[in-house]
């Protein structure tokens, strides 16, 4: 056994890197298809100039999502090669599952939707823009049901393996559909949609602060705001709440370490915020008495496992999983707040003139982000100290054969070539947006375009009948 | 046992899929500066792989899957001991998208220069870098009875495995000029034309001696191919396809000598895994460590369910491949979504 510290900070951060990319794909390839709906719907051209103008932005989005995904692919094998061969039999199929289903779904269909506003009808752009989208659902689905299977596994038994014990699938529909996919992949869906509602948002909130593009940022608005305000409210009230309910009958010492539990009681409180020490074993902070009952059971009397229940040796870093959880939660709450608050200016006709709203909306997008990732942290750092769920330790599941030296040297690397990867996607996002949407093409131009499977077919070829 | 030989098939599929695929944009990365001579060209040059390149990188994503899927001990040994080298070639893939992506956002030559050469660079790199590792593949490397490698990133640069890199960046020049013949027009075509017979000659003098070094080696997999001598015919049908290739490129029959590239890559990983089969990493230090088809496998339930799964995937992924591929043929034009 050797120290996987480096091995764990380089896939947090690779991975962490790379789930700034998937919601915002999975959020703005959304609201793309709402505008490809309208433009079939209404033929007016200012739908097309919306989606010719985020379209860009998502094919820097889904660029980034496939450099730093790649990584992934292959990182459970380079530095987790014993938790490679101990998940290979299940894990292994679902993450090819993925390729095979969703991601080649999306990189097939993107050359059409990215390079198809100046080639495409209104219906066929919205096809190609569909199929991109509906792949990133479903890549996302895939991910998540293989991440939940090391979260609840089931539909497996441990057979004797050539180099030790490992997972052999059983069942492969109770693989699927563990007790923790369908409320955790709806919790991230419904997270990453409000992620794309806020920044659209954003962007429109910024375009009218600065009084440019006025009129297409009101209409970006009148599209985002009431997804992002109807979502908060179900997330914060069904979809996030829920989770309660599946991790404390699940992961009861993940709950308990999300709130700081330390023993069983009824009436367990909710914090707001609070610091948790290890060493009295105490939580101090400002809470709601008898909440986490009622979110666990809907009853003041449900009895809540504490960490008292648990060895030492099988909890998470309690405060660490704490704070994070506290920072989504918090987080969850002050997105109502900004719901409610831009209702209000809303119905009483000052959404577009409050500078204080508007710039609030500018910085939303940020938080969402932020809530996505302590959420993120919160299921994988409260997974610990397994790396499948009461089956496999984390310390036991590392490449052996790998020496510091040479993680650090990957790690150096990770860290150098993310960040320019950073700075690039920044600094191109910018340029995208400061650029601004292009002038609406003529109706008559759209019209001309091929809009059927048998126009696009029977064509010569397009790409040299155009000028440049 | 017969799913196991079929996921060898099915995965050498994928790996050639991918070595066609991303090979031939690799391809023209690596030709960019040879038939460049303004920025109109670079920008014509990258744009005649802009729609699909992103496309054809999602092959090497497919093939990391199947690989955990199917054979979840070859992808856990060999993704570990070839650490530092597939981080390279991880970090260099990273690279080369941002410089495809951000070359042509600023006007200034100093800029656009130095992404160019990022190109060109990581381009060549990651050819080089996978024939180096096939090169290792093909000659085994030192397993524990564990399943461990146990060999470090400078072992790993042996002669033998540095010509197939060699062989390797040539093979995808080749491709990658083949497929510019099909997308450049004008003066960009003559230069793509009179570049490509000279790449054919070093490409098949460098084979050459691949070959034979092959067939002098003392490993296994040199022994299949005396052993069974009607594997040859994959070799020497790759041969038939590069005469095919050459010969239409001066017939200007630019697209059977893509579809005669493409088939001679397809021949010449058939040739490896004809040799290899039924392993698939050979252990150099004792052939009992070495993983095959069988040992190294999923059980026959998970091959079971991941051959429903490519059975239901793959049409769809062939399908729209070709379809993107058709919609997108002709000559490269530059336009506002052009990088």
């Amino acid at each position: 056994m050797r120290d996987v510290l480096l091995d764990r900070i380089q896939f947090g951060l690779t991975a962490s890197f790379h789930f700034i990319f998937p919601p915002l794909s999975l959020g703005v390839g959304l609201m793309l298809m709402v505008f490809g709906i309208q433009s079939v719907r209404t033929k007016d051209p200012k739908w097309r100039q919306l989606s010719l103008f985020w379209v860009r932005i998502y094919g820097l989005i889904f660029a980034m999502g496939v450099a730093t995904g790649i990584v992934m692919e292959f990182e459970f094998g380079t530095n987790w090669s014993v938790y490679s061969r101990y998940v290979g039999n299940v894990f292994g199929s679902l993450l090819a599952a993925e390729g095979i289903f969703a991601f080649m779904l999306e990189g097939g269909f993107l050359g059409l939707m990215l390079f198809g506003g100046t080639r495409l009808g209104n219906r066929m752009w919205l096809f190609a823009t569909s199929m991109v989208v509906i792949g990133a659902h479903f890549s996302a689905t895939w991910i998540i049901m293989a991440n939940s299977w090391m979260q609840t596994p089931q539909g497996f038994e441990i057979a004797q393996g050539p180099n030790g014990p490992m997972a052999v699938m059983t069942n492969f529909w109770e693989v699927v559909f563990t007790p923790s996919f369908i409320p955790r992949l709806l919790h991230v869906i419904v997270a990453s949609w409000m992620l794309g509602a806020a920044m659209v948002a954003s962007v429109s909130a910024w375009y009218l602060l600065k009084q440019r593009h006025v009129d297409v940022a009101k209409t970006m608005l009148r599209v985002a705001l009431p997804v992002f305000c109807v979502l908060s409210v179900l997330q914060a009230g069904v979809f996030g709440a829920q989770q309660a309910t599946v991790v404390a009958e699940q992961q009861p010492v993940k709950l308990a370490s999300m709130e700081g539990l330390w023993e069983t009681r009824d009436c367990a409180p909710l914090y707001l915020f609070g610091w948790v020490d290890t060493n009295s074993e105490t939580t101090s902070g400002v809470s709601i008495p008898c909440m986490l009952s009622l979110l666990v059971g809907f009853s003041p009397d449900t009895q809540v496992e504490g960490l008292d229940e648990f060895p030492v040796d099988d909890r998470p870093n309690v405060n660490l999983v704490f704070q994070v959880y506290h920072a989504m939660i918090d987080l969850g709450m002050l997105f109502v707040g900004v719901s409610a608050l831009v209702a209000f200016v809303a119905w009483r006709r000052r959404l577009y003139t409050s500078r204080f709203v508007l710039r609030l909306l500018v910085v939303n997008v940020v938080l969402v982000l932020a809530a996505i990732m302590a959420g993120w942290w919160t299921a994988e750092f409260g997974r610990q100290p397994w790396i499948v769920w009461e089956q496999l330790r984390t310390v036991d599941a590392a490449s052996p054969n790998l020496s510091t030296t040479t993680v650090a040297i990957s790690l150096i690397g990770f860290v150098l070539v993310y960040a320019v990867l950073l700075v690039v996607f920044l600094w191109l996002l910018n340029q995208k947006i400061q650029a601004g949407p292009p002038d609406p093409p003529e109706a008559t131009e759209i019209e001309s375009l091929p809009d059927s499977f048998g126009e696009i077919f029977a064509r010569r070829p397009r790409a040299s009948s155009r000028v440049g | 046992m017969w799913l196991n030989q079929l996921w060898f098939v099915l995965y050498v599929v994928i790996i050639g899929g991918y070595v066609i695929l991303d090979g031939f944009d690799l391809g023209v990365g690596m030709l960019s500066p040879f038939l460049a001579r303004s920025d109109h060209d670079k920008r014509v040059l990258l744009n005649s792989i802009g729609p699909v390149w992103d496309g054809n990188e999602v092959w090497l994503v497919l093939g990391g899957g199947a690989l955990f899927a199917a054979f979840p001990f070859v992808y856990a040994s060999l993704f570990s001991g070839f650490y530092l080298a597939l981080m390279a070639v991880l970090l260099v893939l990273i690279m080369r998208a941002v410089a495809i992506e951000f070359r042509s956002k600023r006007e200034s030559a100093r800029w656009r220069t130095t992404w160019d050469w990022f190109f060109t660079i990581s381009s060549t790199g990651i050819a080089f870098l996978l024939g180096v590792a096939l090169g290792n593949v093909l000659r085994g490397v030192p397993i524990d009875d564990q399943g461990n490698l146990t060999v470090d990133f400078v072992g790993l640069l042996h002669p033998y495995a540095l010509l197939l890199g060699v062989a390797g960046v040539l093979m995808l020049a080749l491709h990658g000029g083949i497929y510019l013949t099909m997308k450049l027009s004008d003066e960009l075509l003559e230069r793509v034309e009179r570049l490509v017979p000279r790449l054919v000659v070093a490409f098949f003098v460098v084979m050459t001696v691949v070959i034979v070094w092959t067939l002098f080696l003392p490993e296994d997999f040199a022994q299949n191919f005396r052993d069974r001598p009607w594997t040859a015919i994959f070799p020497a049908a790759a041969f038939v396809a590069v005469v095919v290739a050459w010969r239409s490129i001066r017939a200007r029959a630019h697209g059977r000598a893509f579809v005669a590239s493409a088939t001679m890559i397809a021949l010449l990983m058939a040739s490896v895994a004809a040799a290899l089969y039924p392993v698939m990493l050979p252990a150099s230090n004792d052939p009992a460590n070495s993983l095959t088809i069988y040992n190294a496998a999923s059980t026959q339930e998970t091959l079971t369910v991941m051959l429903v799964v490519a059975v239901l995937g793959m049409p769809f992924v062939l399908l729209y491949t070709a379809g993107v591929y058709y919609f997108f043929r002709g000559r490269v034009q530059l336009d506002e979504d052009s990088y």
